[in-house]
């Protein structure tokens, strides 16, 4: 109910990524449609090539889209778009990479690769200003201004990610989205990131697009989340109610791999694995269906019958 | 009272069992390096006992020598590092006085093998998977021909390839990650090992992919009767597989314990720390919890306890004496000066607070945030 009045800042609607020409195409991302409020955390969760990353990068216009719409506060961003509106969409939209061991450029110096965003958008800048802003982007993460004239090799994971986040603030991004950003990092590390992500989402009321593998990180960062399984998504849920209700198998095999740290759960605790022939599509094809407010899952009108028993409704 | 009597006797005949089946044990090991003009204190005197057919977990940040220790069981120590002092007996030798490297050979893959943690980088792309574990068979067992290809399916599917007979004949291209460390646990097992280490095996793995391979590394640990040690930075991964746990700093062990202790009653603020920072474990909107500072350089010595500059709770004796394993049960020790008798009684974060509550009522249904919620 409350999600009505809430701002809907950046919508997707069937859309679909494929690789390839002619004969030998792949759909990478299959018919997918989402939409992320204003200010929260989304998650999308999956496994290695289930599509997360490419819709990511849709959103981000690296990748071309082959059918549907991406709607940024209701216009659309996917296709061809002229140059000053292609800076216009960019400039509201960055994104923190995976591994921050190959996402710095190893010969520049940390001034450069935080600035380098800087200098495309406001070439016109003075050189005083640029290093105010850089000094200030570093100072923002938890880093010393006198690291500006360092080389990424100097530092540790945790402190390139942390470059990695310098870089993708210095920009006044309203939207951001996090490819993995803590699944390279050591666990007391990736605390830190964690944290310095939450604490600019409650400073600068910022937007997150937050891809994982891993559903527990999600629990602790995510409002929403959406489990997508080779290129299609299969349920979207408010974390809570996915976490305690979750419906589809997929997403109960990977809730059921998530590890617990209590050794008395732990030991108990069955193991699941998603069997995609447990559907029978054969006879009716699956829908995107809305099951209860705000819980979206893909299934056909059998299996709906059947989540709805599981769900009391 | 008769009873009791008989269950203390049969406590310490316990407890003496336990110390003496001991396969590997590690006396006080020293291990420096040579880095740049400096010398690097790794190891600075760990002692600690690997038991038969236990499953032991060592944790600690990266940087923390848990890979260093482990590689003087299989003497692949790198060319810069040597042992300054201490002993590490397996099987009646010393190894850490052993140099032949005839000996060696049949030590490493043969008695103790490794599974390395990124599967993409250690099998040979240029030899087919089979290839590969047949020259384990050959060197370790002996097996040619015939024998060693039935053997090499067999072992195929023991670690839950299907299709044995194809899958052999591909190279590691065609396999998935989570396949290829598959077979490289396959590899390891045709040494026909008594230990089977693990230096981080799920870390470049998806969780789905992670929650099985720990399963069959359990399944095949009963199967063949091994000693499996673990090498991890994430505590949340071990509680499944271990039952012992050991903890890591800065070159020593400074907390070791069954699983349920250090999950439920954990003593060193370093253990607290680790565990308070598992986003699992968080509640609700609280900050996570994060280990300030960096560890220590051990190119210097170092005064007191390693941990302490880092540490919240550090008492001014942290600063000037290291403090010894004070004994917490009969399995569980820890190196904090805060378990000393003079100590001042301190109360451990947040969250460890939940996980010795939930430690008390083990049938309570509560996972993770559950607990946070019923309040």
């Amino acid at each position: 109910m409350q999600n009505e009045r809430r701002n809907v800042l950046l919508d997707v609607r069937n859309l679909s990524i494929t690789f390839g020409r002619g004969t030998k195409t792949f759909k990478a991302v299959d018919n997918v449609s989402f939409h992320i409020y204003k200010g929260e955390t989304f998650g999308l969760v999956g496994e290695s090539g289930s599509g997360k990353t490419t819709i990511g990068r849709a959103i981000l216009r690296i990748h071309p889209t082959s059918g549907g719409d991406v709607l940024y506060k209701g216009k659309k961003i996917n296709g061809k778009l002229s140059r000053a509106e292609d800076y216009e969409v960019i400039r509201h939209m960055q994104m923190i990479f995976q591994d921050p061991m190959a996402s710095l450029n190893e010969r520049a110096k940390v001034s450069d690769i935080i600035a380098e965003g800087l200098m495309n958008l406001q070439p016109d800048l003075s050189a005083k200003e640029k290093k105010r802003r850089v000094e200030e982007a570093l100072l923002s993460v938890g880093l010393l201004p006198e690291f500006s004239s360092r080389f990424p090799h100097e530092f540790s994971g945790g402190q390139r990610q942390r470059i990695g986040i310098a870089r993708c603030l210095i920009m006044n991004p309203e939207f951001i989205v996090a490819d993995e950003p803590i699944s390279a990092l050591d666990v007391s590390i990736r605390a830190q990131v964690l944290n310095l992500l939450l604490r600019f989402q409650k400073e600068r009321g910022l937007t997150y697009l937050f891809i994982a593998h891993d559903l527990s990180v999600v629990r602790f960062v995510a409002s929403r989340v959406a489990v997508i399984h080779k290129g299609v998504i299969v349920e979207m849920a408010n974390t809570e109610q996915l976490f305690s209700r979750p419906l589809h198998p997929y997403t109960k095999a990977l809730l059921s791999a998530v590890p617990i740290p209590n050794p008395l759960l732990e030991k108990k605790k069955e193991l699941l694995i998603y069997d995609p022939s447990c559907h029978n599509y054969e006879s009716e094809a699956p829908q995107w269906t809305e099951i209860e407010p705000e819980h979206f899952i893909w299934a056909n009108r059998p299996e709906l019958a059947q989540y709805r028993k599981a769900l009391d409704l | 009272m008769g009873q009791k009597t008989d269950a203390a006797k049969n406590d310490t005949i316990k407890n003496d069992a336990l110390q003496n089946d001991a396969v590997i044990s590690v006396r006080d090991l020293n291990v420096k390096f040579h880095l740049r003009g400096q010398r690097l204190h790794a190891l600075r005197g760990i002692s600690l006992d690997i038991h038969q057919g236990e499953s032991l977990a060592i944790v600690g940040e990266s940087g923390s020598g848990k890979s260093v220790f482990i590689k003087n069981f299989i003497g692949l120590l790198d060319k810069n590092g040597w042992i300054d002092s201490g002993e590490i007996w397996f099987a009646g030798q010393d190894l850490a006085k052993l140099k032949d490297e005839k000996v060696w050979r049949k030590i490493r893959g043969g008695k103790i093998a490794m599974v390395m943690q990124d599967p993409m980088t250690s099998l040979n792309p240029l030899k087919t998977i089979g290839w590969q574990i047949a020259e384990a068979l050959k060197l370790h067992q002996g097996l040619a021909g015939e024998a060693a290809k039935n053997k090499t399916a067999e072992l195929l599917s023991d670690v839950g390839i299907s299709l044995p007979e194809t899958r052999m004949k591909q190279y590691p291209h065609e396999f998935s990650g989570g396949m290829r460390q598959r077979v490289v646990i396959a590899i390891a097992l045709a040494c026909n090992p008594e230990i089977l280490i693990c230096d981080e095996p799920t870390t470049a793995l998806d969780v789905t992919i992670q929650a099985q391979i720990l399963q069959l590394l359990k399944d095949l640990k009963e199967k063949h009767h091994l000693t499996t040690i673990y090498i991890t930075h994430d505590l949340g991964v071990v509680a499944n597989v271990a039952d012992r746990i050991a903890v890591m700093y800065a070159g020593d062990v400074i907390e070791v314990g069954t699983c349920e202790e250090i999950f439920f009653q954990p003593k060193h603020p370093y253990t607290w720390s680790l565990l308070s920072s598992l986003p699992q474990l968080a509640a609700g909107e609280e900050e996570l919890y994060c280990i300030s500072g960096t560890p220590p350089n051990l190119f210097q010595t170092i005064q007191g306890d390693a941990f302490a500059p880092r540490n919240p709770w550090a008492l001014q004796v942290d600063f000037l004496y290291r403090p010894p394993y004070f004994e917490v049960s009969p399995t569980h020790k820890a190196k904090t000066w805060l378990l000393d008798p003079r100590a001042p009684k301190i109360e451990p974060p947040a969250a460890i607070r939940r996980m010795m509550e939930l430690g008390k009522q083990p049938q309570a249904r509560a996972g993770r945030k559950e607990s946070a919620d019923a309040k």
